[in-house]
This record gives structure tokens, sequence and C-alpha cells, in this order.
């Protein structure tokens, strides 16, 4: 019998990962060859997509990208046994875009059947959970506030601190909420690791549980996310069938029950209040802080909420130590972030690493230049709030300092490459765009203001009495950065401001610029 | 030899008719645990292709919640919808990874092809088009969702085939 991978996550399919199962198993049936088919996460490796693997005596042997045409010609050329192919890359472990990685919060993600809770406790799993049950609750929050480790949804603030807040907050009843709304463009490791990994999200949320003095928590995932939402749904099934959820799991005295809940297409609701009052039934509306949600949040009950890679970031500091955590990355940014290079990249994928490479370093080694061989023109990190960045600020280190020193940010690590063919005055409208869009209405300097924003830069675009439309544009993105309630207002600037600063030639074209 | 079949996507399936009994026993089967109003309603989306108007004071008495709390609940999120989609909703990532790769060209193959604006179904109630900000498939776009199924690298010719075929499968043989 010959175990032959072929990955169920969401984005294979988009490129027909299903189809090419589907001709595997019918090739395999016709030669009455012993295949058992098993569908893993995703690798990563978005190019490689669908990204076939055999089983071997040497280990796993991959192909890709496989069509449903190369099926046939894959089987002829003995890929059961692991034979060299055109398509083929060698030992997946071995190819250099993946074993350059510090793959730790991403270890199972594409190894592991992500519906099988004994491939996952044979790769690692419940380690964590075991450990955190001999441990106090106020033990759980020291080690993750020693291990260094920053909330990775974005703002990136001390996830044990977070945690010993709540824990220390007065209450009867306190939450655990995973943050699994993953609204940025240019990101999907949330994605990738609830529809590869799920059962790891479910035991990082029972430890959350018992840092913080939880009984319930919820996982707050977007409507865009439908294959997520039903592994998720699958995995928290059997995690209750296997005793790892409900009252009394692991044999313990701890007990822990966990929910998905659906979003609706509110871009917003991935702001953690405005998520909260989502969760309730609510309009997705930000509230003010304080009172922080650690002291009232859902149901103005102490909440703790996590990103989805926070949390997977905790798994591996209670499995392998605070020390083992804190020994990757620089400076004030702790462990490993994983980057998504996305957009006009040839190789794009998840690339977990140690913070501190360049964004030279990331472009040139894993993404292999842009898709369509043009000449990178600009990079937005961090998501539709993210600065704009050009070519002479591609030698910034990814970590949260440096970046925030450029007026830029690492978020939630999404890197979007733009060819020379982008229209930057374009990007800079499209961000005032979605803020108008997606703005809750709470505050006016974000309702009003991106309107605003969009009529000044289409006049300026226009040519227009240029000099006196910028300076009102200036003034207009500094209100909005100190006056909106919320990142979303706060931020949306951020973007525009790059433009201006980087790439104002693209803003002046017109006639009339030096009036 | 065994397959893990992967989550399934939700076939276009013929949706029910209005009817207040149906929505009431969907409500009330859907009101369980505490902050029910989205399950709520996306349960009677999910069944009806759409919150009814009318659905507003049922749920709204369920739940014991205002009509202006729930109707304001409707009208906020971008996937509540008021009227029937058509058989076919074609979504359309309009995010920035998708700009980079031809996105724009894409929405405006859509348009004028389907000659719909974001957010119009066709006159024969066949196809809807709507735009959404990222599906997170952000390093094989230009990406495109067919009934809640996503395709990656598709452009004008690739997204006229996906429709012709989802109109053919959605229509009642």
């Amino acid at each position: 019998m010959t175990t032959v991978y072929v990955p169920r996550d969401s984005s294979a399919r988009s490129v027909g990962a299903d189809e090419v199962a589907d001709a595997i198993v019918h090739e395999a049936l016709r030669r009455g060859a012993a295949v058992e088919l098993v569908r893993n996460g995703s690798r990563g490796m978005m190019w490689l997509e669908p990204l076939v693997e055999v089983a071997t005596a040497q280990g796993r042997v991959a192909y890709g990208p496989v069509t449903t045409d190369a099926v046939v010609g894959l089987f002829d050329a003995g890929f059961l046994e692991g034979a060299v192919h055109e398509l083929g890359h060698g030992a997946t472990d071995r190819i250099p875009w993946l074993a350059d990685q510090d793959r730790l919060t991403f270890s199972r993600v594409g190894v592991i059947d992500p519906l099988s809770t004994q491939d996952y406790e044979a790769n690692g799993g419940l380690i964590a959970l075991r450990r955190a049950l001999t441990m106090e609750p106020g033990e759980i929050c020291d080690e993750v506030t020693e291990s260094g480790l920053r909330g990775r949804g974005g703002a990136g603030f001390p996830t044990g601190v977070k945690w010993a807040t709540v824990l220390a907050a007065p209450g009867d009843e306190k939450f655990v909420v995973c943050n699994a709304d993953e609204g940025d463009s240019g990101t999907f490791a949330d994605r990738m690791l609830m529809e590869g990994d799920p059962f790891m999200l479910i035991e990082a949320m029972v430890i959350a549980g018992i840092a913080v003095g939880a009984r319930e928590g919820f996982v707050y995932i977007r409507s865009e996310y439908p294959d997520a939402v039903a592994t998720m749904r699958a995995a928290i099934e059997s995690a209750y069938q296997a005793g790892w959820l409900g009252p009394r799991l692991l044999d313990s005295d701890y007990r822990f029950d966990l929910e998905i809940r659906v979003g609706a297409g509110a871009y917003i609701c991935g702001e953690e209040t405005a998520m909260l009052d989502s969760l309730e039934g609510k309009r997705g509306v930000v509230r003010a802080k304080p009172p922080l949600p650690a002291i009232e949040g859902l149901f103005a009950k102490p909440t703790a909420i996590n990103n989805v890679l926070s949390l997977a970031s905790v798994l591996v500091v209670l499995a392998s130590g605070a020390e083992f955590y804190r020994d990757f990355g620089v400076g004030r940014s702790r462990g490993t972030q994983v980057f998504q290079l996305a957009g006009n990249v040839a190789r794009g994928g998840i690339v977990e690493t140690a913070f501190g490479m360049t964004l030279a370093e990331m472009l040139e080694r894993f993404a292999g230049g842009s898709l369509s061989g043009r000449p990178i023109r600009a990079v937005q990190v961090g998501g539709p709030l993210g600065a704009y960045l050009a070519p002479t600020q591609f030698d910034l280190p990814l970590d949260y300092e440096a970046f925030a020193q450029a007026q830029a940010m690492v978020g939630h690590g999404g890197i979007v490459v733009f060819d020379d063919t982008v229209d930057m005055a374009a990007q800079a409208r499209f961000a005032m765009e979605f803020c108008a869009v997606e703005s809750c209405g709470k505050c006016t300097p974000c309702r009003v203001g991106a309107v605003r924003g969009v009529e000044l830069i289409d006049r300026i675009v226009a040519g227009e009495n240029v000099t006196a439309d910028v300076a009102l544009l200036e003034d207009l993105c500094e209100l909005m950065t100190d006056g909106s309630l919320c990142a979303m207002g706060g931020l949306t600037p951020q973007p525009v401001r790059s433009v201006l600063q980087y790439f104002p030639e693209d803003l002046f074209r017109s006639k009339g610029t030096s009036s | 030899m065994t397959v893990m079949p992967p989550a399934e996507y939700p076939a276009p399936t013929r949706r029910e008719d209005w009817s207040e009994e149906t929505a009431l026993s969907i409500i009330r089967a859907a009101a369980t645990g505490r902050g029910p109003l989205l399950p709520v309603l996306h349960a009677l989306q999910g069944a009806f292709g759409y919150v009814d108007p009318r659905a507003v004071a049922l749920v709204a008495n369920e739940l014991n919640l205002s009509r202006a709390d729930v109707y304001g609940v409707v009208t906020f999120y971008a996937d509540l919808r008021s009227s029937p989609p058509g058989q076919v909703r074609i979504q359309v990532c309009r995010g920035e990874a998708c700009q980079s790769v031809g996105g724009h060209a894409l929405a405006e193959h859509a348009t004028r092809s389907l000659d719909l604006g974001f957010g119009e179904t066709t006159p024969d109630g066949s196809v809807t088009l709507d735009e959404v900000f990222c599906l997170g498939n952000c390093a094989l776009g230009p990406t495109v969702c067919v009934n809640g199924r996503l395709h990656g690298r598709v452009h004008g010719h690739k997204l006229d085939q996906l429709i012709g075929d989802s109109v053919a499968i959605g229509e009642p043989s």
C-alpha cells in the first residue's frame, strides 16, 4: 500500500487538487495499484499546487504542479516508487524553499491528515496542553510573557501580558476568543492553519482557557473561508469525541467548550471590539477603549482575544519552552513570523522564518522576483492598512520596530508584490475607497474622511489646484491618524502617505502639476 | 483504498420558498447559545438564499430584540441579502493581491460580459455578481468564487467558462 498525498487546502483546490485526486484514484483502480489517498493540508508552496506527494522508503517525494493530464504519465514513470519525472522535486523536506524556513507553528501543516486525531498526537500534538495541565494559570502566563511572544494579528501586544490581565480581572465568568477574521488582502496563514492543522487551534484555545480562567471559547471565522469553517467544525466534533474538549478534558478537572462563529463579510470585524459586538449579535461597530476587552469584553466579561498565529505560537512556547522560542528573532521581535508571499510573485506561499530577514532577501530568495518577470516596483506589507514600500526601502529588516520606524508595519505578515505596471495613484485611491466601504461609521474621521480622501486623490490626479489639494490630503491624513477610534481609520493614511512620499510621480502625472 | 473526502462545497441547491412556518422553525433551531442573531440570520439565508424582510419581525419577536436592531444588523453586513440572489453567485476578489496580477481587468471583464454591476443579478435570475475583498487565495490570484467554490489564476476566458458551466448546472433539467 502506497500513501499518496493530495492537499485539501482551498488554495490547492482552487487550481484543481480535487480533480487531480480523482484522477489518481481512477488511474490507481484501473491499474490495480494499492494506493491510500490522504488529503493533507498544503505545504505552502503555492506555485507548485496541486503538489502531490508520495510516501516512499526514502521519505516523501514531491511532484507539482500536477494536472489531471499528467497523472497517467506519473504512473507510467513510476511515481509511486518516487521515480524521476519532469514534475518531480525530489524529497519534499529537501526542497530549498522549504528547508530554509523555520517551520515552528506550521510544523504539521501539509504533513498530517488535518482531521486525524492519531496523526495529530503522533506529530507532537497535545504535548503543550498536557504540560499546561500540570501548571498554575499564572505560570502559563509567565512562560508566554518570557517567550517574548507578541500578538500576531497586527498590533503586536505581548500575549502573556494580555493573558495575565484577564487572569487578574475580577469576574465569575471569562471568555477566550480567537480572532480568525483574517481580512487583510495578501494574508492566508490563519486559513491554512485552520484547514491544515485544526486541532492545533483547539489545543491552544484550551490552554488559553486554563491560563485566563475561562471555560468557554469562540473562534470567529470570516465567511469568506467556508473550507476553514467546515474543517474547524469537523475537528471540534472529533475533539469532543476524543475528550479533548468538554467536561474533565484529558481526564483533568478542567472543562472547556468551544464554538465556531461565522462572520458576514465585514472587514471591520477583524478589529477586536467590533468582533465582540458581532459575536454578541450586533452590528460590527468599534467600541471605545478603555475598558479593555481583557477587563470588559464579550458580554461585558473579561475576555482574552488572540489571533490564530499567536495561539499557534503559544503551543510552540509551551511544548518547547520559552527559551527555545525566544532564541529565534531579533531585538524585541522574538520567535518566528509567518510571512505570506502574495500578489505578483513567481513563488508565492508561506515563509515562516525568524524575524530579521530583509525584505530584499525575502523577495529574491523566496519570492523569486515577480510572476510577470517585470521589475518589482512596490511592495505592500501588512495588509490594506500597510505602507507601500519602494525598492530603495527593500533593505529593511522584517521586524516590528524597523518597520514602525519607516512608517510601515509588519502587521499580520502579508507581503503583496506589484510589478512596474502598477498605478500607485490608483492604489492610494483604493486605500481610501476601501476604508470608505468598510468603515463601521462610528467615528467621523474614518467615515467621512475616507470619502473625502477619495475625492481629493481624484482631484489631484485630474491635476486641478494640486498644491492646495496635496496640502489638504496631508492634513486629512494627519486628522484620520490622530482622530480615528480604531486602526481602520487610523492606519488608512499609512499607504496613502507612502504613495505621496515614495511614488509622487504617479499622483502628479497630469498637466498643471507645477501649479 | 481509503479516500479522505475534503469539505463539501455547497452545491447550487433548490432554495426554499418563503414560508413563515419554515422561517420560525429555522429561527428556533438556530437560536441556541448566547448572541444568536448572526447564526440565526445565516441559517435563514442558508435556507431561503436571502433574509426576507418579512423575517425581520419574526426574528425580533423570537429573540426579544427590537425590529430596528435586527434590521440594523441585516443591513450592516455585506453577506446578508434582503432579496433573492441568482442561481449562480459569482464573487470576484477585488483585494490588492489580486489587483497586482490582473484583478482590475478581470473585474471589468466580469461586469462587461454579464452586463451587470457588482451587487446586481441578471433579469432572468440566473447570475448574481458580487465583489469581495479577499478570499485568502492571494498567491494564486486573480481569484473568483463560484457558489462557494474557489478558483485561482482566473482570467477572462476562464471566467466565461466557469460562468457557462455553472449556469448550465444550475438550470433545472
